[in-house]
């Protein structure tokens, strides 16, 4: 197991590297640059700027210094936002973003799990039709719906919850975020869960413990359930990269400081150094979260051994 | 032997809510079992032989429903609470099934699934289960008990894994254990195997036993009283041996002529050889890759040489994982391998994919599964001349239409049958489907990958005498690959008896089956034709 996570530890960096390297030259093949704002600089300052940041060398000259800098920990000042480094950008908003993914995402493990289950055991009755309609409709409602719904009804009219803001943090101001971040996610999970728990019931060993008089609670939770999470597994490890990197719509919805917002902002503004700090970011978080998925699978069924 | 009746069936109807609509499995049924009794329920599939079963477990499906009586010792096990039934369950009545490879959860370990059971009907503490796991698991002779403890299931063979199964059945002194086909998906010396345990640990704990079979072998052998069903209903019922001596209902009597008979003459000595390898070698690489070593190499065929000549038939025998199919792929070219291949004193052996293409046609292979090979979205008609669009395209649509009513016709199915879609048809027809696919390209050399395995035995028989019939008639080679050796036998005029890649034996078919010289094809035979020997034993 050891060599095994040592191993993919390892191909994480050529893959990195392939990564980084492809999206350093598709924004430079983007037209314009970070200085070509509507109103437009004067030709002077504009090759002053460009000097300055190292933006007039050649191409592969520019490349080159990005790995070197990369290498050593430092992402490059941003090009829009010229008081911070992108490396303190994300000190500031990526904790924030973690704290409100992470959240959503236990949470709709857990609640999406267990909707699932209970559509499962309840299969073409009553429960299972509304788990399924629930599901239907949290995975078709958009979140920029369910985020102003969210506002207006706890927040303007019922005064439960403020409107927006981070409040630095105060639990109060991450529950409208973390509701419309987890119902989607809810809605999938629960989905998945339910089918693969009825294939899971339906399986030979289950029929096995049945015919062996084992308790429903057993044959449910300990035998069925087990292999039916694996699935569920497999989808949150991808889900899980998404949600920790933060979501543009809530974040800007909500107004939280996060580093959701970055990704879109810093792509039309040709931030370069930015957009490749959003990649690296996300690209690291898929490469974890993707291993941990692995290993918990290893450590869910048996069958799986890596040496 | 017999004593008192503890379960008896009264009525049993069983139905099935499809999108077809109802479907009647099981129509009003009467059957008893008497304690320490063995009793076999025989049928062809879709009989209602194992939804009999199923239902007095309360094991099906959840759109099936079951009305009449299961009588357990005073009980009606159908209207039982949850709580009540599973006192008797797994307890007092238990149950084994067909399939050994996926009856066990394979998530935990045997030990973990064997003390499940035991502490629950019997509230032993951990210590007393394991114990009492580790005596079952002796009980039914799996060696190295104390490490398989600790072994989870895809660790150990079909064989073994059916063992556990036994073990976990009768791990609380059953009154009765159900055996739903315990050993159709087993090889045959393996299948033999089991049913001496099962034979050994009946003598031992005194349960009654059903079976429920298609093969009338294990029936003859084991059972002291049979029920013979068809479409859902009890045909003919009585004592095993009267049964087999004096059967009075026309199906039993067709069930029981329907063991292949027949023999087939060796061609003539001076017939050309038509499909000769030599030194034959098949490897596979298993795992390996990018900072993982190199891989495992396993020789699935290892230095075999086979000479076919036209009208002949070579049987290519041995048990799962022999590498006889990998033997007929490599002998059409279908999987890359080392050695000589000829066919009609071409060397194949360098052919590429293009060369390889004209002789595709007179190469034909026939698969087992009539369920998988058939695509689902094409008709019979585009199913059976897909061939020709490729190796005769000159024909016009008119022509091909021809051809595939002559191929239809030829393998015994009606020609209009080329418009509809190969799920309306059983298993017997989709097999006949296939071999019309491959005989309309007019081949020399078919090579058939068990092309019975999948049917019932009176639809067996229909498919046994209709490959004879076509190979009379085109003068055929056959490469008739098979574990089932009864077919076999009456199908080929030379065998081969294959076991981990290499011949173990070869000859004539009548001297193999006559005097068979090797340990490997004794046991293989002594496995499945000797009933005798084997209530001797048992």
């Amino acid at each position: 197991m050891f060599m095994y996570v040592f191993r993919r530890l390892l191909t994480a960096i050529p893959t990195m590297f392939v990564i980084v390297t492809l999206a350093f030259f598709l924004i430079r093949v983007a037209p314009g640059g970070p200085f070509n704002q509507e109103r437009g600089l004067s030709p002077e300052i504009k090759a002053n700027l460009e000097a300055q940041f190292g933006l007039s060398d050649p191409i592969w000259l520019q490349y080159f210094n990005y790995l070197k800098n990369l290498l050593h920990g430092n992402f490059g000042p941003s090009y829009n936002l010229p008081d911070f480094t992108v490396t303190e950008l994300f000190a500031n908003g990526l904790p924030i973003s973690v704290q409100l993914g992470l959240s959503a995402l236990v949470l709709a493990l857990a609640v999406g799990t267990v909707l699932g289950i209970v559509a499962a055991l309840n299969q073409n009755r009553l429960g299972d039709y509304s788990v399924i309609a629930l599901a239907t409709a949290g995975s078709t409602i958009p979140t920029f719906v369910i985020a102003p719904v969210i506002q207006l009804l706890f927040g303007l009219t019922w005064k439960l919850l403020p409107i927006g803001g981070w409040g630095d943090g105060a639990w109060i101001n991450k529950i409208g975020p973390i509701l419309t971040l987890s119902l989607p996610q809810i809605a999938i999970v629960a989905r998945l869960m339910r089918g693969s728990m009825i294939e899971s019931l339906r399986s030979n060993h289950i029929r096995t413990a049945r015919a062996l008089g084992l308790s429903d609670w057993s044959v449910v939770v300990k035998h069925a359930l087990r292999g039916a999470v694996l699935p569920i597994v497999s989808y949150a490890g991808p889900a899980a990269a998404a949600l920790l990197t933060g979501s543009i719509i809530v974040e800007t919805i909500f107004a939280i400081p996060g580093i959701g917002r970055y990704f879109v902002d810093a792509a039309l503004n040709r931030d370069y150094t930015l957009v490749m700090g959003t990649v690296v970011v996300i690209a690291m978080f898929t490469i974890a979260f993707n291993l941990i998925v692995d290993i918990l699978y290893a450590f869910f069924d048996p069958r799986v051994r890596y040496d | 032997m017999a004593g008192e009746t503890i379960l008896s069936v009264k009525d049993l109807r069983v139905r099935f809510r499809t999108l077809d609509g109802v479907v009647n499995a099981v129509k009003g049924i009467n059957l008893h079992v008497d304690a320490g009794e063995t009793v076999a329920v025989v049928g062809e599939s879709g009989s209602g032989k194992s939804q009999t079963m199923m239902a007095a477990m309360s094991l099906l499906a959840s759109n099936g429903e079951a009305t009449g009586v299961v009588d357990y010792r005073g009980k009606n096990l159908l209207t039982l609470g949850k709580s009540e039934l599973n006192k008797v369950r797994g307890r007092k009545i238990s149950m084994i099934f067909q399939e050994p490879m996926t009856s066990l959860d394979p998530l935990y370990t045997i030990g973990n699934q064997l003390m499940e059971p035991i502490r629950r009907h019997r509230g032993l503490s951990g210590a007393e289960a394991r114990a009492e796991a580790l005596r079952l698991l002796e009980l039914v002779k799996i060696p190295d008990p104390e490490r398989r403890l600790k072994s989870y299931p895809h660790e150990m063979s079909g064989g073994q894994r059916q063992r556990v199964m036994i073990a976990m059945a009768l791990a609380n002194d059953p009154d009765i254990l159900i055996a739903d086909e315990p050993t159709t998906a087993l090889d045959v010396t393996i299948q033999a195997q089991i049913l001496m345990l099962l034979a050994e640990l009946q003598r031992k704990l005194g349960m009654a036993i059903v079976f429920i079979t298609h093969d009338l072998g294990i029936v003859r052998r084991f059972a002291d009283r049979v029920y013979v069903m068809r479409y859902g209903e009890v045909v003919e019922e009585g004592k095993a041996d009267e049964l087999f001596a004096n059967p009075h209902h026309d199906y039993t009597k067709m069930l029981l002529a329907a063991e292949p008979t027949g023999r087939k003459a060796a061609p003539p000595d001076n017939a050309p050889i038509l499909l000769e390898g030599r030194n034959v070698e098949v490897e596979f690489k298993i795992g390996g890759g990018f900072l993982a070593g190199p891989p495992m190499l396993l020789k699935a065929v290892d230095r075999i040489s086979v000479t076919l000549k036209r009208g002949q038939t070579i049987g290519i025998v041995g048990e799962s994982g022999s590498g006889k199919s990998t033997l007929g792929r490599a002998l059409l070219r279908l999987l890359p391998s080392e050695g000589v291949i000829r066919f009609a004193n071409q060397d194949l052996s360098k052919a590429d994919k293009s060369e390889m293409r004209p002789l595709r046609k007179e190469l034909q292979l026939v698969f087992q599964d009539p369920f998988g090979s058939l695509s689902p979205r094409m008709t019979v008609g585009q199913i059976i001349t897909e061939g020709l669009l490729v190796h005769e395209p000159s024909l016009s649509s008119k022509e091909r239409d021809k051809r595939a009513v002559e191929a239809l016709r030829e393998v015994g199915l009606s020609p209009e049958t080329r418009n509809r879609y190969p799920h309306e048809f059983s298993g017997g027809q989709r097999q006949r489907i296939a071999i019309a696919r491959a005989m309309i390209l007019k081949p020399k050399v078919v090579v058939l990958d068990e092309p019975t395995s999948a049917l019932d035995r009176s639809v067996q028989k229909q498919i046994v005498e209709l490959l004879r019939t076509l190979q009379a008639d085109h003068d055929l080679s056959y490469l008739f690959i098979s574990h089932d050796l009864a077919v076999v036998r009456a199908m080929s005029d030379y065998i081969i008896v294959m076991k981990q890649g290499k011949i173990v034996e070869e000859g004539p078919t009548e001297e193999i089956f006559g005097h068979p010289r090797e340990a490997y094809t004794k046991t293989l035979m002594a496995a499945a034709i000797d009933e005798t020997k084997f209530r001797q034993s048992a």
